[in-house]
């Protein structure tokens, strides 16, 4: 505050200059006349700068108002329908949108910042535990209201009513067994092994067309193909579990570990069902002959009976016998002989299980 | 202003003659919170989740969780005829055409993603200040909680929009079920009705994405704001803060306001996010199918270190009973569960076992600078070493394709990194304290460099230093001791009770290593340059 008053003998001239505040008033009309006791700790604002900050801060708020206008504007414009269309929406709404929170963010934070005091106010704390004397009370209240309800004497009182919350306590596990049904053997089959409508052998039909294959027009090696069963096409049950890859090879590139009984003319058809956690092993590689998993990257090589070459999948995709029927259609001549996809509990060693009925047979 | 606002004080003496407010509000109103710019990262999981009830209420009125087949007829032209379940082409129905559907969708994925994230790094802050120390344990527990509920709130909104991208991790989480031995078959029936994929599971994780979790996150979201208000928040060491008091800026108007505006620019970058950086497209996928996937599938960034744990396994599956089963495919139960569980079973007995190996059970309210307690830290690193490789490696098929590494070279890689990386990481975080605390001990020793050169009497050189400003050595000053239990033998040559033990020799060794400062702070020996300074840098000016 400017010291307005003048050193000068008294009679002379009056002691402040005509026309200013007396030195014990605020010069400023606006200051608060209750002015706040300064607490320990709180350090205002130089005022000069408070009042710049004021207007930015106020800049801040109108730019919040316009782009929160805008947005109501932008969501009567802007209609959806069409791809354009739903993109011009979205980039007026959620452009204004931001604008409008962004600009009322940093208007408070300024205020905060700018206007309001500097803070530096310390508080007591105080140890968490209640003190011996508030422990002592509730300890006897406790002991006394043990007692009073007669829970600690009569012992079959307690062990009654354990008794009656037992049943109770389970009734909710009871209740979620109706979630689903029980496993039975549902995983060790796929609808290959099932018996057609009309009793002819189930075609393999390609994933997306929907045509059955002729084995003489899947003649290029290296080819692949994704089937799915006849009739199943649309059966997200059955393809979790059937939907197979179809290769064909040449002859000679066929190894040891590839059934050449269930093969076509050099065409195999393994589970497209990774062994590991059950993605679809979609990807082919023509000149290793490598099916790669894009999950988990299990690697298997499909020339010798998809066994494991890298990754975490421990067992080999399993081969579907298939055949043609009279129309040179392929077809499939039996179900897997060991369960498709991830492994589970009861599953047990399945592939040495069908090596050993093999050799009996 | 001299008095409230009539309206103000009507309805507060209303309120106050019904529920004695006044009394709360005295003691709160001017209720302190510390500043520290790491303080505000639990906020930002806190605003995060406030904007996913937001949005994802909104998301609820169109979003249809059914699986039942419909023809698409929607805005989106690619699809039009396609078949698909009904939750997709409701999906695929707020994404085009509802006007601000698409934002919301967008906003609330950034948010689900952000929450996670801001959790993640709060809980590394709260970890590396000691700030679970007592007597906060409670409230470190409800935010692990806290934390695994938010994975299965991520993974069960996730799968809802039936894309074949949330189809493939709804497959994966399938097959994981799948692997746990004895029950795992019967858990994957009861959870999906019957065979995968079933026609139940959408509507299932649709009730406890939108029900059951985020009812129990509320809760245990409540609790661990009511026990940070009454506990009252942790302080960094600093000038005239000690472990009874609480330095800071009141409650109302000042933490209030910040916090309001914190809120805003939380909201305001999901919206910008939500704007221009497009997440999930759905509608570019199409719907699921178990027969078809597509190359470079990636979970949200959360669930990576768990893809990328099940990755870097090798292909182990033992048969205990031979053909007739007990299968345990090691190769997807070892990822799935260990990875998970040695984190978090090792972030909930953390607060405990650093008690048990210091003896220490006094309360903590000023927190640590992470330099000070260098075995926490590196432990800490290491940790996040560990999680940081895995979370690495389930990306490592981009990797490979952008910085054309081989892919299996990546896997091979990551199975060694796994288990060297942490302990590289602790040897050089351990290293790197030290390295702070000495910095640290030379300033409070001997000043600071003031880039004065002074000529002694007899011809010598010096650099004078200045003492650091009192705030910073304040800070600096803030090391506490780690307390280390008593081990070692009397006269008689006999250890004491706790240390006779095999365990008992264990927990001493372990607690000297922990708790031995070897850095102590001196006190200033350094007088004459000190002293020096002080009265050179009045010259100066």
């Amino acid at each position: 505050m400017t010291d307005n008053t003048i050193d000068q003998p008294e009679d002379r001239v009056p002691k402040r200059v005509i026309g200013t505040p007396p030195p014990s008033e605020a010069v400023l009309k606006e200051e608060p006349a209750h002015k706040p006791e300064a607490l320990p700790g709180v350090q205002y604002q130089d005022p000069v700068s408070a009042r710049k900050a004021e207007k930015a801060v106020a800049l801040l708020f109108a730019i919040a108002f316009l782009a929160g206008a805008g947005f109501i504007a932008s969501y009567v414009i802007f209609q959806v329908g069409t791809l354009e269309k739903t993109s011009a929406s979205n980039f007026a709404l959620g452009g204004t949108l931001t604008l409008a929170l962004l600009a009322l963010a940093a208007g408070i934070t300024t205020w905060v910042r700018k206007i309001m005091p500097k803070y530096s106010m310390i508080q007591e704390r105080h140890l968490m535990a209640s003190d011996s004397d508030t422990r002592e009370y509730v300890k006897e209240t406790f002991l006394a209201g043990a007692e009073e309800s007669g829970f600690v004497k009569h012992k079959l009182l307690r062990r009654t009513l354990l008794l009656a919350a037992a049943p109770l306590g389970l009734a909710p596990l009871v209740l979620l067994k109706d979630l689903g049904p029980l496993p039975g053997t549902k995983l060790r089959h796929t609808v290959w092994g099932e018996a057609t409508k009309n009793g002819k052998p189930r075609r393999l039909i390609t994933e997306g067309t929907g045509q059955p294959i002729r084995a003489a027009d899947f003649n290029s090696p290296g080819g692949i193909l994704s089937v799915v069963p006849e009739g199943y096409e649309h059966d997200l049950n059955a393809l979790a579990k059937a939907t197979l890859i179809l290769l064909k090879f040449r002859p000679e590139e066929l190894k040891s570990g590839t059934n050449l009984n269930w093969t076509h003319d050099g065409i195999v058809a393994y589970s497209k069902i990774c062994t590991h956690v059950g993605c679809p092993a979609a990807l082919y590689e023509q000149t290793t002959h490598h099916i790669l998993c894009p999950c988990h990257q299990s690697t298997f090589d499909a020339s010798d009976g998809a066994k494991v070459v890298f990754g975490p999948a421990a067992r080999p995709l399993p081969q579907l016998p298939i055949g043609i029927d009279g129309e040179g259609y392929l077809i499939a001549k039996a179900d897997f002989n060991v369960p498709v996809g991830p492994s589970f509990w009861e599953r047990g060693d399945a592939e040495r299980e069908a090596r050993e009925k093999a050799e009996k047979a | 202003m001299d008095t409230p606002p009539k309206a103000i004080a009507g309805v507060s003496t209303f309120l106050d003659d019904r529920l004695g407010a006044g009394s709360f509000l005295k003691r709160n109103l001017r209720k302190m919170f510390p500043d520290h710019w790491s303080f505000l990262l639990g906020e930002i999981a806190l605003y995060s989740f406030v904007i996913l009830l937001l949005t994802g209420t909104f998301l609820t009125f169109w979003f249809k969780p059914t699986m039942g087949e419909v023809v698409y007829n929607g805005a989106y032209e690619p699809l039009k005829g396609v078949m698909m379940s009904e939750a997709y082409a409701s999906a695929l129905h707020i994404s085009f055409d509802v006007r601000g559907g698409l934002l919301i969708r967008q906003i609330h994925h950034w948010a689900a993603l952000l929450f996670v994230a801001g959790m993640v790094v709060h809980m590394l802050r709260v970890f590396f200040t000691g700030a679970y120390r007592k007597p906060r344990e409670l409230n470190w527990l409800i935010g692990i909680l806290l934390l695994s509920l938010a994975l299965f709130e991520g993974l069960t909104g996730y799968s809802l929009p039936d894309d074949l991208l949330s189809g493939a991790g709804l497959r994966i989480t399938q097959g994981v079920i799948l692997s746990i031995p004895l029950i795992g078959t019967y858990i994957q029936f009861f959870l999906f009705g019957g065979e995968y994929p079933g026609e139940d599971i959408i509507s299932r994780f649709f009730t406890l994405h939108i029900l059951l979790i985020p009812g129990i996150l509320l809760a245990l979201i409540t609790a661990h704001m009511i026990l940070m208000w009454v506990q009252k928040h942790t302080q960094m060491p600093g000038k005239g803060r000690t472990e009874k008091n609480v330095v800071g800026a009141p409650f109302y108007p000042a933490f209030m306001a910040k916090a309001g505006a914190y809120f805003l620019f939380t909201f305001g970058v999901l919206a910008l996010l939500g704007t221009f950086a497009q997440i999930n497209p759905i509608w570019l996928f199409g719907p699921y199918t178990p027969a078809d996937i597509s190359a470079g599938s990636q979970p949200d960034w959360y669930m990576g270190f768990l893809e990328g744990s099940l990755r870097l396994m090798p292909a182990w599956e033992i048969n205990l009973f031979g053909t007739s089963g007990g299968t345990v495919p090691l190769s997807v139960l070892i990822p799935a569960l260990v990875p998970l569980g040695l984190i978090m079973t090792g972030l909930a007995l953390y607060p405990f076992l650093e008690q048990w190996v210091t003896g220490d059970r006094r309360e903590h309210h000023v927190a640590d600078r992470p330099r000070n307690n260098p075995h926490r830290t590196s432990i800490g690193i290491s940790a996040m070493t560990f999680y940081g490789v895995l979370w690495l490696l389930g990306a490592n098929d981009e990797i490979s394709a952008n910085f054309h590494i081989g892919l299996y070279e990546t896997t091979m890689f990551g199975r060694v990194a796994v288990f060297l990386g942490p302990a590289i990481a602790y040897f050089v975080t351990y290293r790197i304290c030290l390295g702070l605390q000495r910095k640290d001990a030379e300033i409070v020793s001997h000043g600071v460099e003031s880039g004065v050169i002074k000529r002694m009497p007899n011809g010598e050189y010096i650099e004078v230093h200045t003492p650091p400003a009192d705030d910073i050595l304040a800070h600096m000053r803030g090391k506490k001791e780690i307390p280390v239990i008593e081990s070692a033998a009397d006269r008689e040559g006999i250890p004491p009770k706790g240390a006779r033990s095999l365990i008992g020799r264990l927990r001493a060794k372990m607690s000297k290593a922990y708790g031995t400062d070897r850095v102590p702070l001196e006190e200033e020996h350094g007088e004459e340059h000190v002293a020096v300074g002080a009265g050179e840098r009045k010259e100066v000016h």
